[in-house]
């Protein structure tokens, strides 16, 4: 087996043991990615990836000590590109690194110069709304790798990275997870700082981690978790070591299936595989049972209002005057306003900024956002209401399975209703994770998710890691 | 007497003096380079999240304390979006319906009657930067940006500009006093708009308003409302219907001039600010920040009059200014006599015609209060010099510094009360002047004073004016 294709505590234990070099996984990584990345085009930016560079910048810390984590484009990495693979942030080289890559670093992990590619400003779920084009699912070309997170999701899946960091706000990290048979993890809202992490909705965007399999995914969260004092919504809860949620059995565990994720519009074959996972987790002793989140079906139409008027405010400060792009000769400022952001401007962001500005207007402020805010509070009882009773919650990642580049992409509304499970989370704030379950007949992967309690990821990782140990799913590679 | 009344309410900004910015922490000095005391935060770069200032926020609620306001147990920010290149995220962060503190009032003293004026909110926001227009290009300078700004609005309750104007100098002093801001309109750190209707006496309904931009002083911001009222009753006199407009004050021409009318309205689209989690602030909390207040104008000037007992009409100049204040105080404690009457006399007399003809406040004249306490009893009680040649003497102390003593010694000043000698001047004067003696024998009152004057004149008015009527009535008698 090549160093590329290890994992995190895989690796850990070969450098301890001296039996492989630092160099010897970034050289394994560097060719992989010469070799599959035109293929897959899961990284847009690959400009340095020598040792050398890395080690310069990353001093100190053991716990991911020569490991090379990748990062989605809209994580700040301080002097090299980060461009949300957006047209309008050409050039821009944050002067700063995000507190996620801070903390990469200074637990010895290598930052290479390179970047994964995502749907512009995470506005998709399927990369295909990149400025760069779309990636390439790694188990069948022809198929999306899922989004926004799409890039470090395949790069991950095809070992072109050991894992990564990408983020999610509704479903960004676990719908590409879950396309391209890896695992995913949003953690509790506030878990990680979002300090550089370029906003698209603030009240629902998390940074996470993309990994081959949970224990790797336990000991990036550990490393990446935390409070933050640059981040005011960054919370004050204690990270435990998760290492030693591992291995725990499952025994007696209280664990919800909400109805209302399994009616109409799931396709019949992930349904299939998702019950099978669900029997899997009852035969290691948990108890299941049937729960109900009576206001799924409010989570799409809640969340495109707030998420979208949160964009429009955020994307707002993207008007050339001080970084990114600026449109040749502009007659006066309103007109370099209009053609830098018309020409910037990707058109799912033209329509999200759109929707967003018009949800905030003067006169449909309350009939839209407002109620959006009061629906959220209701989803978020269900969860409320559902944890009392139930340690967990368990439900298909996304109804279907990967689906075809071009498929969905001139309709919106079918877009947006493949992450119909993740939505909610957000909305709710609650941790989720995504773990592969299974394949369909095309071999494409099928993701199981897995809710908790809010600050309870100890839970997420304890049953994804007794499913998964029990199953030989996470070993599966793509043939490329 | 105009048919109109004017309704007048007033949007002010204050900068709040806070070492480092609102949300970030940057430096806050006023006139650095350019671009010199900026971060990712405040320049809005993607990715970067607002930390609240809470010395700033500490300093909101004592302002909204201080004018009498409620100050909210839970409140929040929100994000007021406008797009324009000196506000870098292209939002301000600011509060829209949950303002720190609201409802409050102050009281104004117009031609010594007290007037309440209503104080509707008083909120958090953030400073803008600055542009700069080239010939070929426009340059952002984002010192600014971020500075905390403290936004007061008050209810339309003023109707002349001479109230404006003193609803603006009471809210300046109060804002002094508690030491939160510089409240320099030249520097930028307090500035004001006004909003301006005129509706016929005896009428309820509000008359279309104009909103006032652009004033520097206080003094710009009376004279604007002034030709405003004039404008716009020339206006309706004509019966022309008013437009809900912006005007800018042009100081040089003297004349507000449109901007923009309501049509162009913005819609701000706030929402509720995202980065920063609404925050409660407790009971407890806002007792300990009114705990914190140093005594206001008004009740000093209250203290004042019963510590001191001198008058309303002197405590009140007194006290206009928080350091003019402090300066008589300190004075009024030198004085060793329980009647302070003399030193607050001297205070708003002599020592602020000396701050007026050099058009600095009372506080900045040069002298010591044991130095003017000296001269005071030299003059009131020793009457070593006498009152006029005491003027004389407090100029040169403000000037030089000297002690009145040492000037008086210097320039061989003092007081001539040696009977003998004042006899002697005094009978050269009777024989001089027989007409006016008989004058006054034949019972003209001002005759004595002339014959008093004539003695002073040979004295280089030296001579003890008192003790020259007594001898000259005895003599003349």
């Amino acid at each position: 087996m090549e160093p590329n294709q290890l994992t995190i505590h895989e690796i850990k234990k070969l450098l301890g043991a001296r039996e492989v070099q630092p160099e010897d996984v970034v050289s394994a990584l560097k060719k992989r990615i010469g070799a599959i990345n035109p293929k897959v085009r899961a990284y847009v930016r690959v400009e340095n990836t020598s040792l050398d560079y890395a080690k310069s910048d990353s001093p100190s810390g053991d716990t991911l000590k020569g490991i090379p984590i990748c990062l989605k484009d809209n994580i700040c990495t301080a002097g090299f590109n980060t461009e949300c693979c957006s047209r309008i942030l050409e050039g821009f080289k944050p002067p700063y690194d995000a507190t996620a890559t801070e903390k990469l670093k200074d637990a010895g992990a290598l930052v290479l110069e390179t970047k994964a590619n995502m749907d512009e400003f995470a506005f998709g779920s399927s990369t295909e709304n990149s400025f760069f084009g779309p990636s390439h699912n790694p188990w069948n070309l022809e198929y999306v790798p899922g989004g926004s997170s799409g890039g470090v999701a395949a790069a991950v899946a095809s070992d072109m990275a050991i894992a990564g960091l990408g983020s999610d706000t509704g479903g960004s990290i676990r719908q590409p997870a879950s396309f391209c048979g890896v695992v995913g993890l949003k953690p509790t809202y506030g878990r990680v700082s979002r300090y550089g992490l370029i906003a698209f909705a603030s009240s629902l965007d998390q940074i996470g981690p993309i990994t081959k399999d949970v224990e790797d995914n336990a000991i990036l969260s550990g490393v990446i978790f935390g409070h933050d004092s640059r981040d005011s919504t960054s919370a004050q809860v204690e990270v435990p070591d998760y290492t030693k949620c591992l291995g725990k059995d499952i025994k007696e565990l209280k664990i919800g299936i909400p109805k209302e994720y399994f009616v109409e519009g799931i396709d019949p074959e992930v349904k299939k595989i998702v019950d099978e996972a669900v029997d899997k987790i009852k035969g290691l002793g948990a108890q299941c049972r049937q729960v109900s989140l009576p206001h799924t079906e409010y989570a799409v139409p809640v969340y495109y209002i707030i998420a979208t008027a949160e964009a429009s405010s955020n994307l707002a400060r993207f008007d050339a005057v001080q970084y990114g792009l600026r449109a040749a000769k502009p007659q006066g400022l309103i007109d370099m306003y209009k053609k830098t952001r018309g020409l910037g401007f990707g058109e799912e962001a033209k329509r999200r900024i759109i929707l967003g500005t018009f949800a905030l207007s003067h006169g449909y402020y309350d009939a839209y956002y407002m109620r959006a805010l009061k629906v959220r509070t209701l989803i978020r009882q269900d969860f409320e209401r559902v944890f009392k009773e139930c340690d967990c919650i368990i439900t298909p990642t996304s109804p279907t399975a990967a689906f075809k580049i071009g498929e969905k992409r001139d309709d919106p509304l079918k877009m947006y209703l493949s992450d119909i499970y993740t939505i909610s989370v957000n909305l709710a704030g609650i941790p989720g994770i995504s773990l592969p379950c299974g394949f369909t007949k095309k071999g494409l992967p099928v993701g199981l998710q897995v809710l908790a309690d809010n600050f309870d990821e100890a839970m997420l990782f304890r049953v994804a890691h007794a499913y998964e140990q029990a199953t030989e799913w996470h070993k599966m590679k793509p043939k490329l | 007497m105009s048919k109109y009344e004017a309704v007048i309410g007033l949007e002010v900004h204050v900068h709040l003096k806070t070492m480092t910015k609102a949300f970030c922490g940057c430096s806050t000095e006023f006139g650095q380079p350019p671009n010199s005391q900026v971060c990712p935060v405040c320049l809005g770069l993607p990715g970067s999240l607002p930390v609240l200032n809470h010395k700033a926020f500490e300093y909101a609620i004592k302002v909204g304390l201080a004018l009498n306001c409620q100050v909210r147990e839970y409140t929040k920010f929100d994000r007021k979006h406008y797009f324009y290149p000196d506000l870098p995220k292209n939002y301000q962060i600011s509060q829209y319906d949950l303002p720190i503190a609201a409802g409050g009032f102050i009281d104004i003293n117009i031609k010594q009657q007290a007037v309440r004026i209503g104080i509707v909110r008083v909120h958090l926001e953030e400073d803008a930067g600055k542009l700069m227009h080239k010939e070929d290009c426009s340059l952002v300078d984002f010192n600014r940006t971020g500075i905390p700004l403290l936004e007061i609005v008050s209810q339309p309750d003023m109707h002349s500009p001479e109230e404006a104007y003193e609803y603006l100098t009471s809210l300046k002093s109060i804002i002094e006093y508690l030491g939160v801001s510089d409240c320099d309109m030249e520097k930028g750190s307090l500035r004001c708009d006004a909003n301006i209707s005129l509706r016929l006496k005896g009428e309820k309904a509000l008359g279309v308003k104009t909103e006032l931009k652009n004033m520097n002083s206080f003094k710009a911001v009376k004279d604007a409302l002034g030709f405003e009222i004039e404008r716009q009753a020339g206006l309706l006199d004509e019966k022309v219907k008013l437009s809900q407009e912006t005007r800018l004050w042009d100081a040089k021409e003297l004349k507000t001039v449109s901007m923009r009318t309501k049509e162009g309205a913005q819609d701000y689209r706030y929402f509720p600010e995202p980065d920063l989690p609404p925050f409660a602030i407790t009971k407890d909390e806002i007792q300990k920040i009114r705990q914190g207040i140093p005594e206001l104008p008004k009740e000093k000037m209250l203290r004042f009059m019963k510590e001191y007992s001198i008058s309303e009409y002197n405590a009140r100049i007194l006290v206009a200014d928080k350091y003019d204040a402090d300066y008589a105080e300190e004075r009024l404690k030198a004085w060793p006599d329980e009647d302070k009457k003399p030193m607050a006399n001297w205070l708003i007399g002599p020592v602020a015609a000396i701050a007026s003809s050099s058009t600095i406040k009372i506080s900045q004249v040069n002298i010591s209060p044991d130095n003017l306490s000296e001269l005071i009893e030299l003059v009131e009680k020793k009457q070593v010099i006498s009152n006029l040649t005491g003027k004389a003497v407090l100029e040169e102390m403000a000037a030089t510094g000297a002690s009145a003593l040492s000037i008086i010694q210097a320039k061989n000043l003092a007081q001539i009360s040696d009977e003998g000698v004042l006899a002697k001047e005094i009978d050269t004067v009777i024989k001089e002047n027989a007409k006016i003696v008989n004058d006054f024998k034949a019972g003209k009152n001002n005759a004595l004073m002339f014959l008093v004057g004539q003695v002073m004149k040979k004295t280089q008015g030296k001579a003890n004016p008192k003790m020259v009527q007594d001898i000259l009535r005895r003599r003349l008698g």
